[in-house]
């Protein structure tokens, strides 16, 4: 009989944790704000058909970063969690804590039993009924379930410390208009030494106004008017 | 409520209605659901009925008395047969008022559900697919009596043009070309509007002769509603164009209802019928 090698707990995880690490950081990252009229979220990405933020329900919003085929499939099960929901309940019963609470559950899951970890971050947004913007939520997830309640902003990917930094150097005091956030996440997001065009960029708001979807993607062009101002 | 997580193998994809079946939360004698046991459903459960659609220069317009009748009681006054399906169509309902409520919802869903899932909408095509196989799948449940029978009308982005769909109790799906009514006062109606129609008509002359086909078919038809003025109850009409399902407001059916009792009025006093 073959005995395994013995591997301590606490660098089993460590290793795992590193490889997610390592998968998230080589992808590109994005940044979320709140603004005047709800909440916006940027990303750096170069295809204009596989998307980085999408619709999860009338109020929430979904992003992620790292391996795209995994938090694809994530973003489909938060839009079938959030659909079964609403259909059993009311729509009014579909959240987005509970909804981040079954992320956290299910990345914790992986992380620990399987083999390999999701080498993903994501971001569950909602903006709430309030229309001073007091019910807003953005929660950030981690490879490894750990749920982050962000307060105002938030920023998601590999080099997120610069990247944050510079966010928060750039990112005028609340209430910002929505066009003041998007320029100082795509500059923090660019860096010193780099500029992003439109092209190169996905936005979408979850918008405050008064239809019942309130998810709605930037065209290019909007966010070339942006970036010239 | 956990993550509903599949398999590359039993991943039911965009489909809402398969997602509901092997979550097995869906309700167990709904439109999708097994048969009830009862050989025969009872005769006093709530039907609605009356609805028509009519197509105009550059859209659809749906519309739909308020009446839900239990056996030889009106049970309801102010029921609702006419829906949006999505941003470009709408469904209207004829048939037993549980079911067919149930139905729309699961189709609203199923059609946003796709749409999110996919990151792009169901062609108006494949919506009026979708019905179809939902109208089929309550079969059973029809044979027992519960019968639901819609009609389906978007506007076609792609056409550019606004489309109307019939079904049977079979799930059997025929488009129509100009008009359509479904509901046990469906020959007045569906008379009413093929003696009315002209090709490319105005919105508001179809608004105007689907409220005039509702109103002809409650003269005739016990189970169909007609305007109550006394409560404020007009019928619900909703027009679908190229800017989306929009259901007209109370004070124009008001409006428009008045003035249509005045011109049957005036036909009977032998005045100058007609004249609007």
């Amino acid at each position: 009989m073959t005995m395994p090698f013995y591997a301590p707990p606490e660098q089993m995880m460590k290793d795992k944790a590193d490889y997610a690490q390592k998968g998230i950081a080589r992808g590109r990252s994005l940044a979320g704000f709140r603004y005047d009229g709800g909440i916006a979220i940027v990303a750096e990405n170069t295809s204009s058909t596989l998307r980085k933020v999408s619709e999860i329900y009338d109020r929430i919003a979904f992003a992620g970063v790292g391996r795209y085929n995994e938090f694809d499939q994530l973003r489909i099960a938060g839009v079938r969690h959030a659909d079964l929901k609403g259909f059993a309940f009311s729509r009014e019963d579909v959240d987005a804590r509970s909804l981040a609470n079954a992320y956290a559950q299910s990345l914790g899951q992986v992380f620990t039993h399987e083999f390999k970890p999701m080498e993903v971050e994501i971001l569950v947004a909602e903006i709430g009924l309030d229309a001073d913007g007091r019910g807003d939520q953005l929660f950030h997830i981690l490879y490894d379930g750990t749920v982050v309640d962000e307060d105002d902003w938030v920023v998601l990917g590999g080099e997120t410390e610069e990247i944050s930094e510079r966010f928060e150097a750039a990112l005028p005091e609340a209430p910002r208009s929505l066009a003041d956030g998007v320029q100082a996440a795509v500059d923090a997001l660019a860096g010193p030494d780099r500029t992003l065009s439109a092209e190169g960029l996905e936005a979408a708001v979850l918008d405050r106004g008064n239809v019942r979807r309130a998810f709605r993607r930037l065209s290019d062009e909007e966010v070339a008017v942006i970036l010239q101002a | 409520m956990s993550l509903p997580r599949f398999g590359p193998h039993d991943d039911p994809g965009p489909d809402f209605a398969a997602l509901l079946r092997l979550t097995a939360s869906g309700p167990e004698a709904g439109p999708l659901g097994p048969a009830a046991q009862h050989p025969q459903a009872p005769p006093e459960i709530p039907h609605g009925t009356t609805c028509v659609a009519v197509r105009y220069d550059s859209g659809v317009v749906l519309a739909g008395d308020r009446r839900a009748t239990a056996g030889h009681l009106i049970s309801n006054h102010r029921i609702e047969k006419v829906f949006p399906a999505d941003r470009h169509s709408g469904v209207a309902i004829a048939g037993a008022a549980g079911p067919s409520t149930e139905m729309v919802r699961l189709f609203q869903l199923q059609l946003e559900h796709y749409e999110k899932v996919e990151g792009t909408p169901i062609s108006l095509e494949g919506k009026a697919n979708q019905l179809g196989q939902m109208v089929r799948a309550n079969l059973p449940a029809a044979m027992q009596g519960l019968v639901v029978v819609p009609i389906f009308a978007g506007f076609d982005t792609v056409a550019s043009r606004g489309r109307i769909f019939e079904y049977d109790v079979t799930g059997g799906r025929y488009e129509e070309r100009d008009h359509a009514a479904t509901g046990s006062g469906s020959l007045h109606a569906d008379t009413v509007v093929k003696l009315g129609f002209r090709p490319s008509m105005a919105r508001t002359a179809a608004v105007d002769l689907a409220l005039d086909a509702l109103y002809v078919a409650s003269d005739a038809d016990a189970a169909t509603g007609g305007p109550d003025p006394v409560r404020g109850v007009f019928p619900v009409v909703a027009v679908i164009d190229a800017d989306g399902y929009v259901r007209l407001d109370d004070a124009e059916l008001r409006r428009r209802t008045e003035r249509l009792l005045r011109r049957h009025r005036s036909r009977r006093e032998g005045g100058k019928g007609g004249a609007s």
